[in-house]
């Protein structure tokens, strides 16, 4: 399809968008004195489903669907959707063969998917029909399904996944015409392999870790950033501010909340220019982005606000909006 | 018929072609987001549907210069044209509103889909809103103006 016939589903989306959450209702959310306050006021904007009053999760799993369900009514490419659903997929691999090693069942943590659900995922690993899954998963998920059958070390397992997601999104993201989709691939990787050497340099990682784990990606020498991690937090700093990250490296000097916060505002950064562009699926995807982040946020504050924590660390802790 | 004939009934016919070409473009893509708008906000149609309307100007203006090229050249009145330097004069004096009402209306329909986003996100600004597509309107008016000028001018 060229840009031209989205004008249809951009022109919906464009009225979708006001009803997107502005950083005001972000910031009165965060003033509220607990969880209900914030669940009612959602259930007033037309969150959730009417019909059934299922509490948070019910409310946000509800938002999460009809997100899904628009972006599939306005038909975006096949394999503009699967490249986004990507971290879903490998995510339903991950707890499919952590489900099957360790025998402890939980379908909550499953991401919903028609082709790639709970029950599927286990099928296909039980029979080992790998043939069964996408060609960018197979090797990764017979890899990882024999280490942690072998090893039973849920953490191997993770980066083998992990890095096979990554990988796969920045091979699909290179060969998108889209420049937005580009964009979003490669900020999602950068921002990954920074947040994974983060972590590793917070635990004591080595460098052989470090290099299984970081996927390579065009706006980061993930070897420099490899050796900067396996040495110290001044190694890391500097290597960050000298790479383009500034920000990052002064969010991470802030707090570890302070730069997670980083990680999502990036990406909403990525995708803001599309709320000026009128034509292309960019705002389409851009629009799901954003809900992603919506809910995300939301679930920070519904948590924040069930665990007592005070408005100023909630604060802290909640995302940009993209409106 | 004369090939002075045919050269101005070939200005007369791209004059409609042309420009109709690109109004049904522009107000079939203005149209398709008008669509999307209406079918989230029903209570934008009317606002959206002048936008959408536009870019059908350059058609209308386009088959205007066409009758009057017929009513001068014996079609539909005037004396019929045996000269083919006067026939070429037809021919070129029609292509400024053929040619830039083709281009014109394509620019329109283009800057009311723009617009029709922004009345569906502000559908206060609509008054703004109107004056964008409006002012690629100015040049298909002024080819139209020139069309016009020369068509009745040639002796």
């Amino acid at each position: 399809m060229g840009d031209l016939d989205y004008v249809y589903a951009v022109a919906r989306i464009r009225v979708k968008e006001k009803t997107l959450l502005s950083d005001m209702d972000i910031s009165q959310l965060v003033g509220m004195s607990d969880a209900k306050s914030v669940l009612n006021y959602l259930v007033d904007k037309g969150w959730g489903d009417t019909s059934a009053s299922g509490g948070p999760d019910a409310v946000l799993a509800a938002e999460a669907q009809k997100t899904l369900e628009l972006v599939k009514e306005l038909k975006l490419d096949p394999a503009v959707f699967d490249l986004l659903a990507y971290p879903n997929l490998y995510h339903n691999l991950k707890t499919g063969i952590k489900e099957i090693c360790t025998s402890e069942s939980n379908a909550a943590a499953f991401y919903p998917d028609e082709k790639y659900g709970r029950e599927q995922i286990l099928r296909i690993l039980k029979d080992k029909d790998y043939k069964a899954l996408p060609e960018h998963m197979r090797e990764a998920a017979e890899r990882a399904y024999s280490v942690m059958l072998e090893t039973r070390d849920g953490q191997k397992c993770d980066v083998i996944v992990d890095r096979a997601c990554l990988d796969a999104m920045e091979a699909a993201g290179r060969k998108q015409k889209n420049k937005l989709l580009r964009d979003y691939v490669e900020s999602t990787v950068a921002v990954t392999d920074i947040k994974i050497a983060v972590r590793a340099l917070r635990t004591g990682k080595s460098l052989a870790f470090l290099k299984e784990a970081l996927a390579p990606c065009s706006s980061i020498d993930v070897r420099l950033l490899a050796v900067a991690a396996s040495e110290n937090e001044d190694a890391l700093l500097g290597f960050l501010e000298t790479h383009g990250f500034r920000e990052a490296s002064e969010a991470l000097k802030d707090s570890p909340s302070a730069f997670e916060r980083w990680c999502d505002n990036r990406l909403i950064e990525t995708i803001r220019p599309q709320k000026m562009n009128s034509v292309s699926m960019g705002p389409i995807i851009a629009y799901y982005l954003a809900r992603q982040n919506e809910i995300k946020t939301v679930r920070i504050i519904l948590t924040a606000k069930e665990n007592g924590f005070s408005e100023e660390a909630t604060r802290e802790r909640v995302r940009e909006m993209y409106v | 018929m004369s090939l002075g004939m045919v050269f101005a009934i070939l200005g007369a016919a791209l004059s409609t072609a042309l420009a109709g070409f690109g109004s049904a473009w522009g107000v079939g893509i203005a149209g398709q987001a008008a669509a999307g708008v209406v079918s989230e906000d029903p209570d934008q149609f009317a606002k959206v549907l002048l936008l959408q309307l536009l870019p059908g100007t350059q058609g209308i203006y386009g088959l205007l210069v066409t009758f009057i090229t017929l009513s001068n050249i014996g079609i539909l009145g005037g004396e019929p044209i045996t000269d083919v330097n006067k026939g070429l004069m037809y021919l070129f004096a029609c292509l400024p509103i053929a040619i830039v009402g083709l281009v014109s209306a394509y620019h329109q329909g283009r800057t009311s889909v723009a617009c029709i986003g922004l009345v569906a996100k502000k559908p206060d600004q609509f008054g703004k809103a109107m004056l964008f597509p409006a002012m690629v309107e100015t040049y298909a008016i002024l080819s139209l103006l020139v069309s016009i000028l020369a068509v009745t001018n040639i002796k």
